[in-house]
């Protein structure tokens, strides 16, 4: 018995393997057509406009770029399996390189966006399927639905004219001041853990006034996610017949809310923190840009516009991986939390 | 409704717990006013590849390397024929003009402190011709090659080095080329000592082994890039010890992070940017003429371009002082020439008005009464496009229907390299100040095939010109200055006349900066960029 139920495990990892070998193989299949099919030449990126036609293709020929496309694809899927991305043409640097460089700030972002959107939008899914149809359900479902459909980089133009242009609440763009800039050692790549490690609590200071607006734009964005989706999760459970047996055993409405049914609502809830969490990872493009936050999204974006495809191909193969690790962790967690879930 | 209030009350704790976080973020370090030491610059570097003066080709590393680094020459705008020397002392060419000896200045240190000696400037003109990166041209075209750059450019001792050309070139032309970037002095100790069998290419892609006023700290692409001042610069050291300049792309960012005193400089507003600075309090505009120019390109590869009369009713059909006036401000003036004011041979005539009537005329000529249809490509900057849309309109009125094809920078420039564009909106920097750095592109195209090696400006757009092309390079080999500005004032009228390309504009930078800044030094090409002088 405990021979087959090992048996099932290994089977079960085999196919999750094969699963995530296939996913990440057809993801870097597509960007790389896709990328080879952009009408900007990559060469360009690296020469300039205006070299001659001699190291022009001395260039090309030394980007592999003379090569047939499968050749090209070949050679790229080889240097991956020996963990190598490539080197950007953009930066000069290995990819794994200027990842490790970008990846800490759009995490560290997307982590206090995050925790600001479960701070308040579980408690507002809550209340709302508590209170659903009166007055606070409405509220929190038109708040959420004006922060979920609210385009994140205009909200953010409006913050920055508001909050920091007009009124000098709050810092600008940008993650830190430049003056500040090459003071802290990395251990992390988190500024707000770096900055105290390195007792720079100065630049500490200056990195959560900088980090204020983009993470109240990303914040309110799944803040709106989380709460309509807790809210629903809630309506299911409050209609639950153990509920009404809690009820009827003569338990507080309060513990029977936020103890049993949300009790009940964390698992399928995990799976859209996480797919939250994920979005926020790769999601943040606009906002990034729009506050000069030197994230992934600016990285990947720049990238493109420069036809940079070791770097694309990077960023993609990591989020791509962010997404499945973390989807796999909401299905760990959840089988913790419910042992029904296989 | 109890219950309910009390999960309320339940929601208020992670509630007010969140808002105090939000306020602990807000209230931290965010009015945070520019040291006094160091000055803050917003720019855009998205046209920054490398730090590496063999390899610098564009604006923002022309102007940045010009920092770090002592050339041999340095441009001359009093008398663009006579540049002055930069990390060489003297000079002379011998008596047939093929040979020509320089000494470098002494004790010239290095920002690691070692003192410069013509090694160091044998070894860097060397390896920028062995590298042959996308400036090496500029050496390049006076018969240097990997072949033989070992034997023309030779130290004579410590002091003094040789470069012998293959013809005997005006002597401003050579002196003029030394003055590019790609004449920039490396330390040659600390290349080779940083090199990976790459001449050190890798290496000093993002560091620096230069003399130059300022040496590079860090450059984060993308992010920002920081330069410390060389307290042994030759000259004496920068008042400011560090100068900062924030990867900006966004010109309104760039407008409100100056507003807001958290740069002290912007160095990308639009006209609309300007416009609303202009008169705050704090904030002035200083206004540099650059040498780069605005400029229309017709492929003659696609008719009905490639007719004179259509060529000609063309250029009536652009509202020259219109567009300056209304809409690029004090960013550009009118200029229709290929060589900018401020070269040697800088032409100020202005032939062309707008005069809708007049084309109309020169397309019935051609038997185009109907006007036609053509597309334009363009990048998508908000300048450009509103560029775009004033020609668009203007052209309308001849019946001449535009259609815009809007694409990022190295978008439209992959097709208007490949041949592939009708009309092309593009802007065109020189390489060092010589009239022949524009002339070579305008006015030359060796071959017209489509396996030519050199693909000037006029092989892009088709345009066969084995005349004017021998003129050009009889122009490099006339001694005389004055000769040889009229030399190049014909090429011009030639080509102001009947070519494909109808230039526009000459740019002036505008850039808005806080009244505590002084001492900003720029001359019209970027590598006259200096920050030795500046001070708040």
């Amino acid at each position: 018995m405990a021979s087959a139920s090992r048996r099932a495990r290994a089977a079960a990892a085999a196919r999750l393997a094969v699963g995530v070998a296939t996913t990440l193989f057809g993801l870097v299949l597509v960007t790389f057509v896709i990328g080879r099919m952009m009408p900007i030449d990559p060469v360009l990126a690296v020469v300039g406009d205006r070299a001659s036609a001699a190291t022009y293709a001395a260039e090309r020929a030394e980007m592999g770029l003379d090569r047939p496309l499968p050749v090209q694809v070949w050679r790229y899927l080889r240097a991956l399996a020996a963990g190598d991305l490539g080197t950007s043409v953009v930066t000069a640097r290995p990819v794994i390189e200027d990842i490790g460089r970008y990846f800490p700030a759009t995490i560290e972002l997307a982590t206090v966006a995050l925790a600001l959107g479960l701070a308040l939008g579980v408690p507002a899914g809550v209340i709302a399927a508590a209170h659903r149809g009166r007055w606070p359900d409405q509220v929190i479902r038109i708040t959420s639905l004006l922060g979920y459909s609210m385009p994140a980089f205009w909200l953010g133009l409006i913050l920055l004219l508001v909050f920091y242009a007009e009124l000098g609440w709050a810092a600008g763009p940008g993650r830190i001041e430049v003056f500040y800039e090459d003071l802290v050692t990395p251990v992390t790549g988190l500024l707000l853990i770096d900055a105290p490690l390195d007792g720079e609590w100065v630049i500490l200071g200056n990195a959560l006034a900088h980090m204020a607006l983009p993470a109240s734009v990303l914040g309110l964005f799944s803040m709106a996610y989380i709460a309509r989706m807790t809210r629903s999760f809630m309506i299911e459970q409050l209609g639950q017949e153990y509920i009404l047996a809690a009820r009827a055993k003569g338990l507080s409405e309060a513990r029977v809310v936020w103890r049993h049914a949300l009790g009940n609502a964390l698992v399928p809830l995990l799976t859209v923190v996480a797919l939250a969490y994920g979005s926020l990872l790769e999601g943040s493009v606009l906002t990034e840009t729009v506050f000069a936050w030197p994230g992934l999204g600016s990285y990947l974006t720049n990238s493109l516009f420069n036809a940079d495809m070791n770097a694309v191909l990077g960023c993609t193969i990591v989020i791509g991986l962010v997404f499945l690790g973390l989807n796999l962790l909401a299905d760990l967690i959840g089988s913790l939390l419910d042992p029904r879930v296989e | 409704m109890i219950e309910s209030r009390r999960a309320l009350r339940r929601f208020r704790r992670p509630a007010a717990t969140a808002a105090a976080m939000f306020a602990v973020l807000a209230a931290g370090d965010a009015a945070a006013a520019t040291p006094r030491s160091v000055l803050v610059m917003a720019k855009s570097l998205d046209d920054l590849i490398t730090l590496d003066p063999a390899e610098v080709f564009e604006f923002s590393g022309a102007e940045i390397t010009a920092n770090l680094y002592l050339r041999l020459f340095r441009p001359n705008p009093d008398d663009p024929a006579k540049p002055l020397g930069e990390a060489v002392s003297s000079w002379r060419a011998s008596a047939d003009s093929l040979s020509f000896e320089f000494e470098v200045r002494d004790r010239l240190p290095f920002a690691s402190g070692r003192a410069m000696d013509a090694h160091d400037a044998v070894f860097s003109l060397r390896r920028a011709v062995a590298l042959n990166k996308a400036p090496s041209f500029i050496l390049t075209q006076f018969g240097l090659s990997g072949d033989n750059v070992g034997e023309r450019v030779r130290a004579l001792d410590d002091r003094r080095f040789t470069i012998t050309l293959d013809r005997a070139y005006a002597p401003s032309l050579v002196l003029n080329a030394l003055s590019a970037g790609i004449a920039s002095v490396v330390d040659r100790e600390a290349v080779l000592a940083n090199a990976d069998g790459d001449l050190g290419e890798g290496w000093l892609r993002n560091h620096a082994a230069g003399s130059g006023a300022f040496s590079l700290r860090r450059w984060q692409p993308g992010e920002y890039l920081l330069l410390d001042a060389n307290l042994s610069y030759w000259q004496g050291p920068p008042a400011l010890k560090r100068v900062a300049i924030r990867d900006i792309r966004e010109p309104s960012t760039q407008r409100l992070l100056l507003e807001r005193g958290d740069v002290d400089m912007a160095r990308n507003l639009g006209p609309d940017q300007l416009a609303a600075v202009d008169g705050i309090d704090g904030i002035r505009l200083l206004v540099v003429p650059r040498a780069r120019l605005f400029y229309l390109a017709l492929n003659q590869k696609r008719p009905p371009l490639d007719r004179p009369a259509v060529r000609k009713a063309l250029r009536y059909l652009v509202d020259y002082q219109g567009i300056a006036e209304r809409l690029l401000g004090p960013a550009a003036r009118v200029h229709q020439a290929f060589l900018p004011q401020g070269f040697l041979g800088a032409l100020d005539d202005r032939p062309f008005d707008f005069e809708p009537e007049r084309a109309r005329g020169l397309l019935s000529e051609a038997g185009l009464a109907g006007g036609f249809e053509v597309r334009l490509d363009v990048r998508s900057d908000p300048i450009a496009l509103r560029l775009a849309q004033v020609v668009q309109a203007t052209m309308a009125e001849a019946g001449v229907r535009i259609e815009i094809v809007p694409g990022s920078a190295k978008q439209v420039l992959t097709r208007y390299r490949a041949r592939r564009h009708e009309l092309f909106m593009g802007q065109w920097g020189p390489d060092y100040l010589d009239p022949h750095t524009n002339a070579s592109t305008f006015a030359r195209n060796p071959d017209n095939g489509d396996g030519a090696a050199e693909r000037t400006l006029a092989w892009r757009n088709g345009w066969e010109i084995p005349e004017l092309t021998a003129r050009a390079d009889a122009a490099v080999l006339e001694r005389d200055p004055a000769r040889r500005a009229r030399l190049y004032q014909e090429l011009q009228r030639e080509v102001q006349a009947d070519s494909p390309f109808i230039v526009l504009f000459q740019e002036n930078e505008v850039i808005a900066l806080s009244d505590r800044v002084e001492g900003f030094a720029a001359g019209i090409t970027a590598d006259q960029t200096s920050y030795h002088g500046l001070r708040k």
